[in-house]
């Protein structure tokens, strides 16, 4: 939040490169990625035959590369992507590569503040973990998907420990997937592991795991909680402590518990997606009360309101009080808040983000090939070729809009209540 | 009871796991399927039943088999099921095992025996429910318990490593830029308007499939994004093996990729089995009533993109062509008419099947039973001879497949029986005849003048 009050909230309107310009030097141009700020605009560029590039800005980002991809902006406003050259793989940050090389990279992951980048690697047939150029000492048979700890500073992946020969269920049988934390794998093993996180303090990590075809338990730092359930999806961990909060299935459906215990009275036809709020008080989770029927219940109770196609993942408001998401009724997109579905919908919605004192809420939609900004429910007058999601200044009261109109990018400091 | 003499077959899968199973742990599992997650369908089906067998010719075991009523729905249900309802005592591991054969070998939950039902009754649920005991308790055919063990780890029925699915999209793209100006094969591209979504036999063995959608999708000048995280695979063998849980898993995977990079829908590449558990079984049993992303055919798409002019067809195919039609699209969604049109749009000799659409005859491997592998081949040859009689009668000399299991089934038939038929995808289809726009050649197509066709 401090480091948005850095921005550039006075210039209403920057005009920041000519992008169809670039495509008159480019054969080739992808899909663009712009900062948080506004202030930069990139994309790979094909200078020649197998010759790519980032180009931001216009300018041409280091040298040329066999491939580009994973291009991002880190929250630092840094550019990031993995680059092939001479048959190796690296990470290349603001132009200077990692001195390690490697066969594979992939699941590029950062902080929050941008200070950790990680990837997966894979590098002589054995595969690890590289967080800001070191990669792990340790490497196993097979890595999957990457989390990053809310510090930066410890990276966690879903690993095979052992080989196990196609078609050898006995070996499977044995149990060969963990969890590795910087490097060392969990002295337990499962059947089956998903949906890695971390806890606030950087310290634990959680993941859903399956012991046998109907036992489903969480294992929080390989130890598994003393209770399994027919059913289970990817736990969270309650800021400001430990406690690790998932959705069991029990013989009379779906609820939540916290630390093995049943945590929600009510049941239902399915749970998941469970947020917590910021203060830790509150949790918010995707509910069907009923098969086909769909709703966000916060702390057990559902919203009256429910819609048939699909509801996303809640997002609570920074002060913990409100919890917004993107819902879906008969193939359209719009938002609900506290229950509410703003009445306008939309061919699509991006999530829903809150205004840092919590009273707004703003979200792209897209209707008819453009794209606008949507303010608690009030679409924008004017539409995009091409925009991404809204940020609000710090006191609230201004929205950065990033867009591209006329083949052009700009950024835009706007009042909300112009909009 | 009847009597029912079969070839023996060695499975790992089912030999040693039925070794030793506890009667106490056979009959908690069979307890919690069918009084715990069975409903008031299962009550109503076994109810309804008056066992009048006009199920029986509906079968293609059945008719594969000189019609041995042992073979007959209503038959398989009563040795399986009506057993274990009727069961007195507790169940050992041989009973499991027999249980077993019968519903994972000698049904393909083709779903063609409720048409013929009075009363409609999804004889197909049935057998699924003795899959699913079967499965809970580890007894299912050790290449399906394969698929659904790399379906756990890697959400792929391949065991696809995360790195090896990334680098084959690109390495594709490379190659489809030698025809294709500038071809792409987008990863991560957010708010198009298809999510493509393929086969992993398409990322391991059978990479031009994934190359010709690529194609495809280029020249038709769609706006498409494949995702470069897990639930990029479309199958399901969980679903197969009754693996619920995991079928369920891999389902939400799959739909999350589509909500995250927002796309309006989903793209499923040729293959009946994904497309019913994506549209059906795994979407209801997480409590979808349809698809929370419209979910489009390869077989719908490539009818839209004929119909619509997005491709133009410059030559037809000159040699006798039928068609097969896969199960899980003719008989869950009806679009075997889309595929005729298709198929008439680019073939001169379209010689039809009899019976025909939804009344067609189950090519044997489907329901998982093609990714049995070698130990049950017999009875892929041997039950489908019902479809080897229908496609001899046609003379034709093509027969367009759009699905992997019909795919690999018909082609290994056409060997085991000397048919001398070569199978299609309707990928392949439209690819053999489609034009590329000379504006979208690479330069030594222009030079050649191919155009790719």
């Amino acid at each position: 939040m401090t480091e948005k009050n850095h921005w550039d909230w006075d210039t209403a309107e920057k005009m920041v490169s000519d992008v169809r310009e670039w495509r008159d030097r480019f054969p080739v141009v992808q899909e663009f990625v712009v900062s948080n700020d506004g202030e930069k605009v990139a994309a790979v560029v094909e200078q020649e035959k197998q010759k790519v590039a980032p180009c931001v800005n216009g300018k041409i980002w280091g040298e040329a590369y066999e491939r580009v991809w994973s291009l991002k902006f880190l929250p630092d406003h840094r550019l990031a992507c993995a680059v092939l050259r001479d048959y190796e793989w690296t990470v290349v940050v603001d132009g200077t590569p990692w001195e390690e090389t490697y066969d594979f990279v992939w699941n590029m992951t950062f902080s929050a503040d941008g200070e950790g980048i990680a990837v997966n690697i894979k590098k002589d047939n054995g595969f690890g973990v590289a967080l800001n150029g070191n990669t792990w000492e340790h490497r196993f048979v097979e890595t999957r998907d990457l989390v990053m700890s809310p510090n930066g500073r410890s990276t966690a992946t879903r690993v095979k420990t052992k080989r196990i020969a196609t078609l050898d269920i006995a070996g499977f049988a044995e149990k060969a997937l963990t969890v590795a934390v910087d490097g060392k794998a969990w002295d337990s093993h499962f059947l089956g592991i998903w949906g890695m996180t971390f806890s606030s303090d950087s310290a634990s990590i959680a993941a859903g795991v399956k012991l046998d075809h109907l036992d489903f338990s969480v294992a929080v730092d390989g130890n598994i909680w003393g209770t399994s359930f027919p059913g289970i999806w990817e736990p969270v961990f309650r800021p400001g402590n430990r406690d690790a909060v998932a959705p069991v299935k029990t013989g009379k459906g779906w609820t939540l518990a916290i630390n093995g215990r049943l945590l929600w009275e009510k049941r239902f036809s399915q749970v998941w997606g469970q947020r917590c709020s910021p203060d830790g008080q509150h949790i918010a989770a995707v509910v069907a009360p009923e098969f086909g029927v769909w709703t966000i219940a916060v702390d057990g109770l559902p919203w009256e309101m429910t819609f048939g196609d699909a509801v996303l993942f809640p997002a609570f408001s920074p002060d913990s009080g409100r919890v917004a998401a993107v819902v879906k009724d008969k193939d359209r997109y719009t938002i609900a808040v506290d229950g509410i579905p703003w009445k306008e919908n939309f061919d699509m919605i991006w999530d829903p983000v809150f205004s840092p004192d919590s009273r707004r809420v703003a979200a792209k939609a897209r209707k008819n090939g453009r794209h606008m900004v949507v303010v608690d429910g009030r679409a924008g007058q004017r539409t995009f070729e091409e925009m991404w999601e809204p940020v609000f200044s710090p006191d609230g009261a201004k929205m950065l809009m990033r867009y591209i109109e006329d083949g052009k990018f700009y950024r835009k400091v706007v009042k909300v209540e112009e909009i | 009871m009847f009597k029912v003499e079969r070839k023996p077959v060695a499975d790992l899968g089912m030999d040693d796991t039925a070794k030793g199973l506890a009667p106490e742990r056979i009959e908690k599992v069979m307890r919690w399927v069918l009084e715990r997650e069975s409903d008031a369908r299962l009550r109503t089906y076994v109810e309804t039943c008056i066992h009048c067998g006009l199920c029986s010719e509906a079968c293609h075991y059945y008719l594969s088999y000189k019609r041995d009523p042992s073979y007959a729905p209503v038959s398989k249900v009563r040795q399986t099921l009506w057993d274990i309802l009727g069961r007195k005592h507790p169940a050992d591991g041989e009973t499991v095992k027999k249980y077993a054969r019968i519903a994972f070998a000698e049904c393909n939950l083709c779903r063609r025996c409720s048409m013929y039902c009075p009363f409609g009754i999804d004889i197909a649920y049935l057998l699924a429910l003795v899959r699913r005991i079967c499965g809970l308790l580890n007894v299912a055919p050790q290449y399906l318990q394969d698929n659904t063990n790399s379906h756990i780890h890697t959400f792929t029925q391949s065991w696809v490593g995360q790195d090896d699915y990334v680098d084959t999209l690109q390495f594709l793209e490379e190659e489809l830029r030698m025809d294709i100006l500038n071809a792409r094969i987008p990863l991560d591209k957010t708010g198009a308007e298809y999510m493509y979504t393929p086969h992993s036999h398409e990322v391991t063995f059978k990479t031009h499939l994934l190359a010709n959608m690529a194609r495809i999708l280029n020249v038709a000048g769609i706006d498409w994004t494949m995702p470069s995280t897990d639930g990029w695979e479309n199958t399901n063998q969980a679903m197969h093996a009754g693996y619920y849980e995991t079928m369920g898993m891999i389902e939400r995977k799959h739909f999350e990729a589509a909500f995250r990079l927002k796309v309006r829908r989903i793209l499923a590449g040729e293959c009946g089995h994904a497309f019913r558990a994506a549209v059906y079984d795994g979407t209801r049993w997480l409590g979808w009533k349809t698809p929370p992303v419209p979910y489009v055919s390869a077989i719908q798409f490539f009818y839209e993109l004929v119909r619509d002019g997005r491709i133009r067809i410059a030559r037809k195919i000159q040699e006798p062509v039928t068609v097969q039609d896969p199960c899980s699209f003719v008989r869950n969604r009806g679009l075997g008419e889309m595929l005729r049109y298709i198929i008439r749009a680019t073939c001169e000799d379209f010689r039809e099947v009899t019976p025909k659409l939804e009344h067609n005859y189950c090519c044997c491997a489907g329901g998982g039973v093609i990714n049995y592998g070698p130990p049950w081949k017999f009875i892929r040859m041997e039950g489908g001879r019902i479809k080897v009689r229908q496609f001899r009668e046609t003379g034709a000399k093509i027969v367009i497949a759009p699905c992997h299991s019909c795919h690999k089934t018909i082609e290994e038939m056409s060997d085991f029986y000397k048919l001398g038929l070569h199978v299609l995808f309707a990928n392949e289809l439209i690819v053999k005849t489609m034009e590329v726009p000379e504006a979208m050649r690479a330069v030594q197509q222009k030079n050649e003048g191919t155009g790719g066709v």
